[in-house]
């Protein structure tokens, strides 16, 4: 992918390239907000990443300038603010996903990587598969080699989550937000033992798993 | 010199330019008053002394309708003689006197008959003295001039005594009202001294002084036991936040002084697989030190009061419910009971991001904290609908919080000594405590029997 990451801290920007460039990707980079709206419209980026506050422009006017000339490309705010209210104030002005500064690596290119897929605009489908899995979003059934496999609402959503992201590492944080809609840290880990619990599900009595645990990252379904 | 500062000091005392103020008033409207009295008399005697020698004048008018000049002559001849105040003076056309008891005609221009004024000299005891008069002035046909008119120096003599009376009411009021206005400047600087100095010498450094109060009850009385109460509450404010930052000062320097010693550690070792685990344990540790900024910045932000922008009506019952769906299975994999007791819906404004928060703080606690040693977790959730509040309740079956240490354990960085050999920043229940105060409600701490009983009481919707 082609990422862009507007941010004015020199030595956090370096990382992030070198980071992103590891993980096969290409990075450039701006470090202040005018220079950022012009190389974010001159250029091609598949996502943006954006620091709420840069010198010249800040985070949220850059965003929203490019959302009111049509360009959609998906972005992901960077921001030491960490409250609830601060990620809202970043999803509306235009933004797709929101950081709170200190972050993990692994987590920024989870998201990143997601932001990317989004953007190869996905078709209303009611039917997910990955592998010998399958669901059906409007029976609410899942069934793995045609096994018909029972599960709670919030297991399913859960899988659903998973199953849609399938092949791409998705982080605990990117679960509570997206399948739990908490905004915030428990300091107890609550979503391995809801993983190991679907995992006994839908792994169990089959040959491969396809539910994996990714090291100091977090969980990828994959068939 | 010190005696001369100290008058200026107070001729600029609020009090002394406030009197000041009401001393020109009272003295403008005295004057008015007095001038109004004095031009009103003087224009009624005037007037009098004017309707007297007008009679005359009508009464010699007839006699030289009648007799000519040698009448008038005999009449101011006759009325001359006869002490009554009247002035009358008759002469040739070239001034020479022919009858009357003035001397000589007035010196001034005398071309047409009307109105005069003017003085003249009178032989008294005591010399000549000058008199004013007013008189009617006329010239008679072949060039006779006349004069009747009347001494009005007693006139005079009165309107004077009624101005020296205003001068001198004016000249006491204002030294009365000098004078008043300095004692009473005097009084109220000496007590706002006082105030005055008290605060420069807690400026200085003496926070125990505090304002006298004299207990009259009076206004300044009562401004100095607003001051004191101010001076009690920034006291108490200030042991709080000297409190709370040694404790920051403790708290974050004992995991950075251990994230270091152990980069230390690392950095002698020559094992790369050792190197490893250091970093990615200074990650962990750093990532705590980050969580209990976090917390802190949040206490900070709810308790001033900036967080409360996301409200809106949440049910809490919901809320509980959602909760315990995410822990319910951590708490049954461990070999723990868990119970959840809801009402269908129970409704509040609120910010379910926090009220959430708020569940989860107090779940993790019991957790962790709420377990005695060697046995399974026991935990109750409940949401309880009473007389206009919701409670929200996380109870566990460990060892407790003594009551007498309830209120302590909300403050920040607090950690009862038999949870100090647990990990935890000692910032979750005051962050449960300033999401409660931010949504206006309280947490209280009671004791489950046994057990820990968390209870975040906050107002009903439409309450």
């Amino acid at each position: 992918m082609h990422l862009l990451i507007i941010e004015d801290d020199k030595e956090a920007a370096g990382y992030l390239v070198k980071g992103l460039n590891e993980a096969g990707h290409v990075a450039d980079h701006a470090a202040d907000g005018e220079e950022g709206l012009a190389m974010a419209r001159e250029g091609d980026y598949d996502v943006l990443i954006v620091d709420r506050m840069l010198p010249g422009r800040d985070g949220l006017s850059i965003v929203r300038a490019l959302r009111e000339e049509g360009d959609n490309t998906p972005a992901l705010f960077l921001s030491a603010l960490g409250d609830v209210e601060d990620k809202v104030e970043g999803l509306r002005a235009g933004g797709d996903d929101y950081l709170a500064k200190p972050y993990a690596f692994s987590e920024l290119l989870a998201r990143v990587e997601g932001l990317g897929r989004r953007k190869t605009a996905e078709p209303v489908r009611t039917r997910l598969k990955v592998g010998d899995m399958e669901m059906d979003l409007l029976k609410r059934k899942v069934t793995r080699a045609g096994r018909e496999i029972l599960l709670q609402p919030r297991e399913f959503k859960l899988l659903e989550y998973l199953m849609r992201n399938a092949g791409n590492v998705v982080t605990r944080t990117m679960l509570l937000e997206n399948v739990w809609d908490y905004h915030f840290d428990p300091q107890t880990n609550v979503i391995d033992v809801h993983i190991s619990r679907l995992r006994g599900k839908i792994d169990k009595d089959f040959d491969s798993p396809m539910l994996h645990t990714v090291r100091g990252a977090g969980y990828m379904l994959r068939a | 010199m010190p005696a001369i500062r100290r008058t200026f000091h107070l001729l600029r005392s609020s009090t002394f330019r406030l009197a000041a103020v009401y001393l020109v008033v009272f003295a403008l409207s005295v004057g008015a008053v007095l001038g109004y009295v004095y031009w009103q008399t003087l224009k009624l005697l005037d007037e009098q002394a004017e309707a007297t020698i007008a009679e005359q004048v009508q009464g010699i008018a007839e006699q030289y309708a009648l007799n000519g000049v040698p009448g008038v002559l005999a009449v101011i001849q006759r009325r001359s003689r006869l002490d009554t105040g009247g002035l009358y003076l008759l002469t040739t056309p070239v001034g020479k006197r022919m009858a009357g008891n003035l001397k000589a005609l007035p010196a001034m221009a005398l071309t047409r008959p009307g109105w005069i004024r003017f003085v003249f000299g009178v032989e008294t005891p005591g010399g000549l003295r000058k008199h004013s008069a007013r008189a009617y002035y006329t010239r008679l046909k072949g060039g006779y001039h006349l004069i009747i008119g009347r001494d009005v120096q007693q006139l005079h003599q009165f309107g004077k005594i009624i101005r020296n009376t205003l001068f001198w009411a004016l000249g006491l009021t204002a030294l009365l009202g000098v004078g008043g206005g300095l004692l009473l400047s005097r009084n109220f600087l000496r007590r706002i001294e006082a105030i005055t100095a008290t605060v420069r010498s807690i400026r200085g450094g003496k926070l125990t002084r505090r304002v006298p109060v004299d207990g009259s009850g009076d206004e300044l009385d009562r401004l100095s036991a607003a001051l004191n109460d101010m001076l009690d509450q920034i006291e108490r404010l200030m042991k709080g936040m000297r409190e709370v930052s040694s404790n920051i000062a403790h708290d974050l320097r004992t995991p950075l002084n251990r994230l270091r010693a152990q980069a230390e550690d690392a950095m002698r070792s020559g094992d790369p697989q050792e190197h490893r685990e250091a970093l990615a344990s200074t990650i962990a540790r750093a990532d705590e030190l980050l969580k209990t900024f976090n917390a802190l910045l949040f206490i900070a932000r709810a308790e001033s009061g900036q967080a409360a922008q996301g409200f809106g009506e949440v049910d809490a019952a919901a809320v509980a419910r959602e909760i315990s769906e995410l822990y319910q299975p951590i708490i049954e994999d461990e070999g723990g009971r868990f119970v959840l007791h809801v009402p269908d819906e129970a409704i509040i404004q609120a910010d379910r991001q926090l009220i959430a928060q708020a569940f989860v703080n107090l779940l993790d606690n019991a957790m962790k904290y709420g377990v005695r040693e060697g046995e399974k977790p026991d935990i109750e959730i409940a949401v309880e609908k009473t007389g206009g509040k919701v409670r929200l309740i996380v109870a566990d079956r460990g060892p407790g919080i003594p009551q007498n240490q309830s209120e302590h354990v909300k403050d920040r960085f607090v950690r009862l000594d038999k949870s100090r050999s647990k990990p935890g920043s000692g910032l979750g229940l005051s962050l449960v405590s300033s999401i409660a105060r931010l949504h206006d409600g309280e947490l209280t701490l009671e004791d489950n029997r046994p057990g820990l009983r968390a209870v975040l009481t906050l107002k009903a919707k439409g309450a």
